[in-house]
């Protein structure tokens, strides 16, 4: 029970557009323990988007249940989901999603800003959570004097800084060329090889291929559950 | 969200776009740079009229009893102005009336002066306040002697024809030579120099220095003053309660003395130095009525500005805001930082208004007599407006910024 990082049962949510009802998902039933690397995939309009922002607590299911590390978070307050963010959930966007003006080492620690933690410490785990992506020496650059690869690694940084559960990455190679994507797949094998659970929504194969385990969606129900023999080996 | 955090980014947010945020905060700059210039300006004026301009013209604790008021800072009207003439005027008779029945310690000068020529040698000195009165003037009025000595009760008594020159006509008359034991004529009557007063500086840039003392019952005292009669009487007492009393009592001896029944008012006039004030004072009560007003307007449009400003913001930073409720930030963690915000770009507003307040003030004291002084409390004031105006325009603007939905926001472009 304990492993269980992800446990979600008959998960639905659906929408209002307009007069129409849109069901983004339908009963998804899933299990992720700690240390997987699942890929999450599925055709655009499949809820896979849905699903992310639901496992990220970004937004609370219309019905079924989420419990994340064995609590119970799909009828939490705002401010409750918040915390469970900041505590729980190291994300990772397509497009970087730093903030523009900071430096590298003021946006990794912008999450232990919101967790109340003490300067003194923020920087130094800030450090070391930089130090861990290898920017060490781009720790006071803006985001705007940092290529692409350098930019999500900063965002891994960030997303690593507070020791979260789960590694949520949302198409997190979606915005580089294919030898900086190569290099950011090393990063998260890295980060899976040192124990972390990470999720990676994606439609593109070859960054599926990473995963040891791939999750398909279509129409807002669960199509396949595949163990990937490639990357486990 | 610790509070030095959100002020730490919200400068830096500031600094950033420095000519922007100088435009939000200018209406918060000009009613804080008005606040603090007129407080200065007319405290300023405060000061000046009472250490300068009353107590130097009156003097410190002193009071005069005369015909009418010496002193008119407000305005007088015509009627007023007649019903002053008809009074009878106070006579030698009535100074000495008081001052031998007065019970209050006091200093005592009998007083009467008028423009007059002093000649010297074939050199002219014209307009020249001569004052006829006693030794005693010279301490009421604090006036300190340079060079030489003032005149005795004794010359006062038989009226020896000898002068104390302001500094001023020292100089213009002798050029450079000794005054002393120099003889001056008025209206050809022949004067000794017997001493040279400490130089007074000037009173709204008009010279204190052109003055000449003589014994009241010097031989020009027919030149300046009616037979046996006098301009006012000078009282000086050691403090200002006292100075009330000889004024009470003073007043009494004076109606006892021309018969006044109790309906009648007085027919001679006390004043002292509040009460040459007391049309002065009139003027700034309406500024200070009057400024509070004034500065409340820029504040409030100063408010406007900044609200317009922080509703920009959040419509701007949305993505921003989109991340920081992604990592962890609270409803109220959003809604204090862009109160913060705004409340810290209204400060630096008020801070530069303080600035630029002080700056006027400045010039004010540079370029004219009055020693604007700028004051602390109205500094305290300001900066208290500045951070109260910014979180109120702020709470709007940062309530909208809290209630974003995490995801649209981070979709917004």
């Amino acid at each position: 029970m304990s492993d269980r990082v992800i446990h979600v049962e008959e998960l639905a949510r659906e929408y209002l557009m307009g007069a129409e009802r849109v069901q983004a998902l339908r009963g998804l039933t899933l299990t992720i323990r700690r240390n997987e690397y699942v890929a999450i995939m599925g055709p655009s309009g499949s809820g896979k988007s849905t699903f992310m922002n639901l496992i990220g607590c970004l937004d609370t299911p219309s019905g079924g249940s989420y419990w994340l590390n064995g609590q119970e978070v799909s009828r939490l307050s705002d401010d409750a989901l918040a915390r469970v963010r900041n505590k729980e959930i190291g994300f990772v966007f397509q497009t970087f999603n730093l903030l523009p003006r900071a430096t590298a080492l003021h946006n990794v620690e912008l999450p232990l800003v919101y967790a109340g933690t003490s300067a003194r410490e923020r920087r130094q785990r800030a450090e070391e959570a930089l130090a861990r992506v290898g920017l060490e020496n781009r720790m006071h650059h803006r985001p705007n004097e940092l290529s692409g690869g350098q930019r999500q690694r900063v965002a891994i940084a960030r997303a690593l800084v507070n020791r979260p559960s789960l590694l949520l990455a949302d198409e997190p190679t979606g915005n580089l060329d294919s030898t900086t994507s190569e290099e950011i797949m090393r990063v998260f094998a890295d980060l899976h090889r040192q124990g972390q659970t990470i999720v990676v929504v994606t439609h593109e194969p070859s960054i599926a291929a990473h995963a040891e385990r791939v999750v398909v969606l279509r129409d807002g129900r669960l199509d396949s559950d595949v163990r990937n023999a490639q990357a486990a080996a | 969200m610790p509070v030095f955090e959100a002020v730490r980014m919200a400068l830096r947010t500031i600094a950033a776009q420095k000519l922007k945020s100088f435009f939000s905060l200018i209406g918060v700059l000009i009613g804080v740079t008005f606040l603090i210039a007129v407080v200065s300006i007319v405290q300023g004026m405060n000061v000046y009229m009472e250490d300068q301009f009353a107590n130097r013209l009156i003097g410190l604790n002193t009071f005069t009893l005369r015909r009418q008021p010496g002193i008119n800072t407000g305005n007088v009207t015509e009627e007023t102005w007649r019903a002053w003439q008809r009074r009878p005027r106070i006579s030698y008779d009535d100074a000495d009336y008081v001052a031998e029945r007065l019970h209050t310690p006091a200093l005592i000068a009998r007083y009467c002066a008028d423009r007059m020529t002093l000649n010297y040698n074939g050199k002219v000195a014209k307009d020249i306040d001569l004052q006829g009165t006693e030794p005693s003037y010279f301490e009421i009025k604090n006036i300190g002697i340079a060079s030489g000595r003032i005149f005795t009760p004794q010359e006062v008594r038989v009226g020896a024809p000898v002068l104390v020159l302001g500094s001023e006509i020292g100089e213009k008359l002798f050029e450079g030579l000794d005054p002393l034991g120099k003889e001056v004529t008025i209206r050809g009557l022949p004067y000794r120099v017997i001493g040279v007063a400490e130089r007074r500086g000037t009173l709204f840039g008009i010279s204190l220095d052109k003055f000449a003392v003589m014994p009241f019952r010097a031989p020009a005292r027919r030149h300046i003053c009616p037979l046996n009669i006098l301009d006012e009487l000078q009282i000086k007492a050691p403090n200002p309660d006292l100075m009330l009393t000889a004024m009470a009592e003073t007043e009494a001896l004076m109606r006892t003395r021309r018969g006044l029944k109790p309906a009648e008012e007085n027919n001679f006039d006390l004043q002292n130095a509040s009460g040459a004030l007391e049309g002065w004072k009139k003027i700034s009560t309406v500024l200070f009525t009057a400024l509070p007003g004034l500065v409340a307007i820029s504040l409030v449009v100063g408010g406007i500005v900044i609200l317009n400003i922080m509703l920009m913001a959040v419509a701007e930073r949305t993505r921003e805001i989109g991340i920081r409720k992604a990592l962890g930030a609270k409803r109220r963690d959003i809604l204090a930082q862009f109160i913060i915000e705004s409340a810290t770009l209204s400060t630096v507003g008020a801070a530069l208004g303080i600035g630029t307040g002080i700056g006027l003030a400045f010039l004010v004291r540079a370029l004219t007599p009055l020693p604007a002084a700028v004051a602390p409390w109205s500094i305290g004031l300001a900066v208290a407006l500045g951070v109260l105006v910014g979180m109120a325009a702020g709470v709007y603007p940062a309530s909208r910024a809290s209630k974003l939905d995490p995801i649209t926001a981070l979709r917004a472009e």
